[in-house]
Order: structure tokens, then C-alpha cells, then sequence
């Protein structure tokens, strides 16, 4: 299918033509095996045995288009990011969500993935909430409270996991809208919608429940499993959110994980302010304390809020008697990677490496040979543009998706007078 | 120094990452091939059978649960060496650790080590059990493993040294060595190992720090950390210096790994042997020590003590002890929305 609409967007008006023409009976499931051929690509080694599509080459070159695209827009200019983040997550368990073209149904697939976004999205944000709602028999209900722990978010999703009704987008946001109303001013207020449905059933003009959530500055962004809806479209442009249509479930994987880091924070959005938070310390071994959250007796490992001294057992939280937010330095130092990020990495072809002067070609990072494999040709890597290190292109992808440290940077010193000299 | 028989048990060593080689500035400059003398009478030579380890290497019978990569990392950062007040020197501190990767090699064919220095301006690989390049055959008194990590530290010093002298005017008070960028290195090693198929041996990476922390790593280090923490990988810390790291035990305590400042450094190897060459899989079975008390309270950045309480700014995170009008990280104003704070600013800039 991607190829097809690449030849569609490259080729002159003829060919666009006869291809039109041969294709009008076909599907677009029937184009992938006339126009793709992906048997071809299986190949063999000695012994017989189908070897493994080598499919590292496409994966590099998406990962590049997708980290120049996201310098792109960072780069333009100083956007900050939201990492104070209050999200609501709007499941649509109506009856289409229980079609089956997504295995086992599209209902298990939401939960799989939103499970697993849950859990990158507090490692991303550890100190953003997330509520869960869902839409059933054109009612929308609240699932969870906005939350802070991942565990009692997920285990609400896995009970409730049955379809039926029709689904209302109106009833939705005006539920998200009510929940999100009362969130201190410095979190950025964002809605995520799942919606499978290809119709809402609303009691109300759904127009003026959309302006109604652009005054209140809420971000709304929807993936649909079934296909493009105008009314979707029309709420993520009013509100500045993104709407993408999954094609199936790796790219329904891929674009719900594309909302765990935190977005461009416009900086009319939310108001910057000091929030009073206590970083509390480990209680002592052996001490025994009835803790605030359980309301029972227990035995050492817990933290003792600095303001009322009473026990929590697990960070970040709010202290339930004085309504402090405790937290503890590494999940500050989480979101440190988006304030200070790396920058990406410049390709280098293999005729630039081979003009280079570098002694052995290694990968700086791993000490991976950079020569092709079988050859003495020098292979395709990346460099860093401050400390002119070379990087696989493995390594790349690790360092700027994971890591967020280039070890070329860190492993050399520079002095306040360097610093200045090459800032000037 | 140590007695024969305490080779036989059954330590299976990783990469270590070795960072530390005693520097010439530690000795008169004529003494410095004295060093792989001066080893050679202190420390037992452990075998004469190791080429013939090398060469059963290569048959790899399975990789059952306890095979290990160990990647360590080997403070040599001079100007900790040169003033640290302990009973160790850098000259017995190496061969401590000499006598532990030559253990770690030899309790499983399939263990692998790499030895990363962390020096005070620049970090390098310096040994990787697994390179064709780097087996070596052993000639004369020292066994090949020994004679080879000596002289490659001793280049990497030299090289350090040669980068230190470009720089001028560094005040040797609390100057901490580079182990950020050494974490990010042995992490990126550790990435390819993944790479490489579904057989692989578990690894991890011991710190063997004696320079204090350097607060202007701290946001790198913390990288390093959470990213060893997503892929699995324990960061175990033997801190041989003068106080407690914080970096280390906060990165011990997150990756699940095992920080031990030893009291007596006379005994380091023991200290290493008993601790850090067990697997992983096998750590379940012994009572290593455990953390007292790891410190997570924040420092300001105002002044830098730690808080109990502080303010913290919503779009950059920085903490301050006082409530304050304006960040001053990232300039925008509290209280006011971003574009009423911007349009103020222009206008008191057109009336001055």
C-alpha cells in the first residue's frame, strides 16, 4: 500500500492513469501482492533454511525521517514541553469496538497497547496523572480518578473489558471536560480518544461541547480504528491536538506511543508556577507506622512526608492528610532528557568515512566495526556534530531514543575558556 | 600477596571494566617500566595453564544461566590517586583488580569481561575478552591477561595525561573523572551485546569509583541510570574512596545492583571476590550487603543543600528553597500566563 501511493505521488499523470484504471477492481489488500511482491524478498542461505528479511536498512531510514522531522519542529523555535501533564484516556467500548478485524478483537488490542502506554507514559512523565474513561451504550463513565500509579489504572481496564451500545463523543467530552476542570492551572490538560465507532449518538450540538473544551485550553487528540471521521478532525484542529487513523496494529502501537513523551507546550496553555513539593525520606528500618494509604500497620520500608511526618508507601503521591506533593529526585531527573535534549546525529556516507583520518573504524560507542561486513568498504554511520565522534547507526538510534547521552560528549572535558571559545 | 588456592572457586567474572592504572606521576618518571616488575614480585602468578583457557575458548558447549558479561569500569583519575589519604595505592589497587578478572575468566569458559577507564579528561576501552585482537599469548613471568591490561592502562594514562595538559588552571579540589562518559560507553556495548542474537551471556557492570561525584554530570548520570534500569542491566559500585557517593548508591539502588564501600582496603580483592564475581542468576542464593539508606532528597539550585521541602518550577523542573517571582533556569514568570509575562516584557522594553 505504501508503495502504491508513492508511485501515485511520483509518477506523471499517464502512469497514474493506466494504474488507475487496473486497479478498480482490485482491493488494496489484493495491490499488496501485485504491486509488492513481498515473497521476494525471503531469501536462503547454504543449507536451505529461509533466512531472516533483512529489514535493518528500512528501519534506520524511518528512524532518521522520523528524528528530522522531530528536530524540524523543535528547532524552529524554543517551544518548551509540558511535562506536568494531566491526560485522560477515553476508551470507546461501543459495538464496533468489538469487530474483529484488529486480532482477537479491537477491544483487546486497546487494552494490550494501553496497558503498555500506561506504564511508558509514568516512565516518561513521572509526575503527570492519568484518568480512564469509557464509552458504553452512549454513556460515558469515569473508570479511574486521575491518578498517579499505573497498577490501579491497569487493573480497572483488565475488569471491565465488555462492548455494546452505541458511542458518544458529546457525552465523553463533557465528562473529560468536568474531570479536567478542576486540575491545578500549571498542568497541561490533555484528552486522549480511542475511538473505534464510526458514528456518535449525542444528546446536544457536539459543536459547542468543542468550543466549549478549546476555551478551557484541553488538548484532544484522537486515533481511529476504523476510518477518517470529519467530527474527529474538526475537534483535534480546533483544539491543537493530532488525529491519526491506525492501519492495523504495529501503527496503532506506534502512534499511541507517540503521546507518551510530552508535547510542544504552547505557552498560552498553561500558567508557569512554583509548586511546593516535599522529598521525603526513607522511614527507618525496622519502624512500625500505620500507612496513609492502606490504613494498616507496617513494617519499615515506607517514606515520611516532611510536613506531617505521616507514612506513604510508594513515590510520587500526595500526602493524603496535608495534600503535599512528595516525590524523590530521580523522578525529577526523568524528565531532565526533554529539557536538555542531544542533538540528532549527522549521516555519514561510507565515501565520507573513508576520506576520514580515523585510525580504526570503530563505532565510538560499542566498538563495533563500521565496515560492512564481509567487505572493506566502509558502511553507512552517523556523527555527532560537537565532539565529530562516529556512531553505528544502531548505536544512534539507541542513544538518542533511549540513552540521551552521546559518550563521545561525555567522555570529553571542556573548560569554561573552551566553552567560550567555541561559543563565540 | 594472596594465597593459590583462593583461585579455585567457582566466581564466574563479566566484562570488568577496569578505569584505573597507576599513573607515572605517581612515581619518579625513570620508574616506570618498574611497575610490571614491581607486580611481578608482589602478586602470585596464577597459572600457566591459561593458554590453554584461550584456546578451549572458543567451543561453546550452551549458555546455561550463570554465564555472565561483566563491563568494568576503572576510576584513574590522577587527581584522585595522587591525594587519596587510604591504605591502597593505584599500583595495588590494579593488581586487585588484576587478580579478580583473571577469577572472572576463569570460573566459566563463556564469561566475558571489558575493561573501560574512566580517566579525569577522557574515557577508552582498554580490554575486551571477546576481540580477537586482544588474545594474546602468554609469554615470560606475567600470565598475557595482566601484562596486556597493564600496558594498554598505561597508554590510556598517558593519553589522559597528554589531554590535561592543554588545560590550565583546574582546581584539584574536588575533581571528579569522567564516569558518565564511561557508563554511556559500557552501555552502548551492552546494547550490541542484545544485538546479537537470542544467546547471550546476562550482563552488567561493576564501578570500581574512588573520585568524588561531579554535580555537573549529575543529569547524564541519571540518563545512564534509567537506561540501564529499561534494559535490565545492574550497575554494582565498589567505592574506594574517601566518602559515600550518592550517584553510585542512588544508581545501585535504582538498577537493582549492589553498592559495597569496603572498610579494610587492604582486602579489596576479597571484598570483590565474594560480592561481585557471582552471577546474577546466582545472587538470589547469598546474602549480599544491602543499602542503608540511600539519600533521594533533591539539592536546590540555588545553593545547593539538600531540602526537605522546596518549590519547584512547573515547565523546567528546577528547585528552589524560597519562593521566588521568576526562574531563574528557564525565565518565565510564576503566576502569570507565558504571553502576558512576554507582552509585559516588550512593553517595559519599548518604554525603557
Amino acid at each position: 500500500m505504501n508503495n502504491s501511493e508513492k508511485k501515485r505521488m511520483n509518477g506523471e499523470a499517464e502512469e497514474e492513469n493506466e494504474e488507475d484504471v487496473e486497479d478498480e477492481g482490485r482491493d488494496a489488500w489484493e495491490r499488496t501482492y501485485t504491486d509488492e511482491r513481498s515473497w521476494e524478498a525471503l531469501e536462503e542461505d547454504e543449507s536451505g533454511l529461509l533466512q531472516p528479511i533483512d529489514n535493518k536498512a528500512i528501519y534506520h531510514s524511518q528512524y532518521r525521517r522520523r528524528l528530522q522531522s522531530l528536530s524540524a519542529a523543535s528547532a524552529a523555535s524554543r517551544i518548551q514541553k509540558g511535562l506536568i501533564r494531566f491526560l485522560c484516556v477515553v476508551v470507546d467500548l461501543s459495538k464496533a469496538a468489538g469487530e474483529m478485524d484488529f486480532k482477537p478483537s479491537r477491544m483487546a488490542v486497546i487494552a494490550k497497547h494501553v496497558e503498555a502506554f500506561i506504564r511508558e507514559f509514568f516512565d516518561q512523565n513521572p509526575l503527570s496523572q492519568i484518568g480512564l474513561v469509557i464509552i458504553k451504550d452512549g454513556v460515558a463513565q469515569s473508570l479511574t480518578e486521575l491518578g498517579g500509579s499505573p497498577e490501579a489504572h491497569i487493573k480497572a481496564l483488565m475488569v471491565k473489558l465488555g462492548c455494546s451500545g452505541d458511542s458518544s463523543l458529546q457525552n465523553a467530552l463533557e465528562l473529560v471536560h468536568d474531570t479536567l476542570h478542576k486540575i491545578p492551572s500549571y498542568g497541561h490538560r490533555e484528552v486522549l480518544i480511542l475511538y473505534s465507532a464510526l458514528s456518535t449518538c449525542d444528546p446536544g450540538d457536539i459543536m459547542e461541547t468543542i468550543q466549549k473544551c478549546k476555551k478551557a485550553k484541553l488538548r484532544c487528540s484522537v486515533i481511529g480504528l476504523s476510518a477518517e471521521m470529519f467530527v474527529c478532525k474538526h475537534l483535534c484542529q480546533e483544539t491543537g491536538g493530532s488525529y491519526m487513523v491506525a492501519l492495523d496494529e504495529g501503527h496503532f502501537k506506534e502512534l499511541l506511543l507517540e503521546h507518551a513523551p510530552p508535547p510542544p507546550a504552547l505557552a498560552e496553555f498553561a500558567i508557569a508556577n512554583l509548586i511546593k513539593m516535599g522529598f521525603p525520606q526513607r522511614a527507618a528500618e525496622g519502624s512500625i507506622a500505620i500507612c496513609s494509604c492502606h490504613r494498616e500497620a507496617k513494617v519499615g520500608e515506607g517514606y515520611i512526608c516532611p510536613r506531617c511526618k505521616a507514612r506513604v508507601c510508594e513515590l510520587p503521591t500526595e500526602c493524603r492528610f496535608c495534600g503535599l506533593t512528595l516525590v524523590s529526585s530521580p523522578h525529577l531527573a526523568r524528565s531532565y532528557h526533554h529539557l536538555f535534549p542531544i542533538e540528532p546525529f549527522t549521516e555519514v556516507s561510507a565515501r565520507q568515512l573513508e576520506l576520514s583520518r580515523v585510525a580504526s573504524k570503530t563505532c565510538f560507542g560499542c566498538r563495533e566495526s563500521l565496515l560492512t561486513p564481509g567487505t572493506n568498504k566502509a558502511g553507512p554511520c552517523a556523527a555527532c556534530t560537537k565532539c565529530k565522534q562516529y556512531f553505528c547507526l544502531d548505536c544512534d538510534i539507541y542513544i538518542h531514543e533511549s540513552l540521551h547521552n552521546c559518550p563521545g560528549c561525555e567522555s570529553r572535558r571542556i573548560t569554561p575558556a573552551a566553552a567560550s571559545v567555541t561559543m563565540s | 600477596m594472596l594465597k593459590e588456592g583462593a583461585i579455585e572457586s567457582r566466581l564466574v567474572a563479566g566484562p570488568l571494566v577496569v578505569t584505573t592504572w597507576p599513573r607515572s606521576f605517581l612515581l619518579p618518571p625513570h620508574s616506570r617500566g618498574k611497575l610490571l616488575r614491581d607486580f611481578n614480585q608482589s602478586t602470585v602468578v596464577v597459572g600457566h595453564g591459561y593458554a590453554s583457557f584461550q584456546a578451549n575458548r572458543r567451543s561453546l558447549i550452551s549458555f546455561s544461566d550463570d554465564v555472565s558479561l561483566l563491563v568494568v569500569l576503572i576510576d584513574t583519575n590522577p587527581f584522585f590517586w595522587s591525594t587519596s589519604s587510604s591504605s591502597l595505592n593505584f599500583h595495588q589497587f590494579v593488581s586487585h583488580v588484576l587478580v579478580f578478572l583473571d577469577l572472572i575468566v576463569r570460573l566459566s569458559q563463556l564469561n566475558q569481561i571489558v575493561v573501560i577507564a574512566t580517566g579525569h579528561n577522557t574515557c577508552d576501552y582498554i580490554y575486551d575478552s571477546s576481540l580477537d585482537t586482544d588474545q594474546v599469548t602468554g609469554e615470560g613471568e606475567l600470565p598475557a591477561l595482566y601484562s596486556f591490561v597493564l600496558q594498554r592502562l598505561e597508554e590510556f594514562v598517558d593519553k589522559d595525561e597528554k589531554l590535561g595538559a592543554k588545560q590550565e588552571g583546574l582546581s584539584e579540589k574536588r575533581a571528579s573523572s569522567l564516569l558518565s562518559g564511561s557508563l554511556s560507553m559500557a552501555l552502548c556495548y551492552i546494547q550490541r551485546v542484545f544485538r546479537s542474537g537470542p544467546l547471550h551471556p546476562q550482563p552488567r557492570i561493576l564501578c570500581l569509583q574512588g573520585s568524588p561525584d561531579g554535580s555537573e554530570q549529575y543529569v547524564s548520570i541519571m540518563n545512564a541510570i534509567f537506561s540501564a534500569q529499561r534494559s535490565m542491566v545492574p550497575i554494582d559500585c565498589c567505592y574506594v574512596g574517601s566518602h559515600n557517593s550518592a550517584f553510585l548508591q542512588q544508581a545501585s539502588y535504582i538498577t537493582g545492583g549492589v553498592y559495597v564501600k569496603p572498610q579494610h582496603l587492604e582486602g579489596l580483592y576479597q571484598y570483590l571476590a565474594t560480592v561481585f564475581a557471582v552471577d546474577l542468576h546466582s545472587r538470589s542464593f547469598l546474602q549480599l550487603p544491602r543499602p542503608a539508606g540511600v539519600d533521594f532528597r533533591a539539592s536546590c539550585f540555588c545553593h545547593k543543600t539538600t531540602i526537605d521541602m522546596g518549590y519547584v518550577c512547573s515547565v523546567c523542573l528546577s528547585i528552589f528553597c524560597k519562593h521566588h517571582d521568576k526562574c531563574s533556569t528557564c525565565g518565565s514568570v510564576f503566576g502569570k500566563a507565558q504571553l502576558d509575562a512576554a507582552s509585559d516584557r516588550k512593553r517595559k522594553a519599548s518604554e525603557s
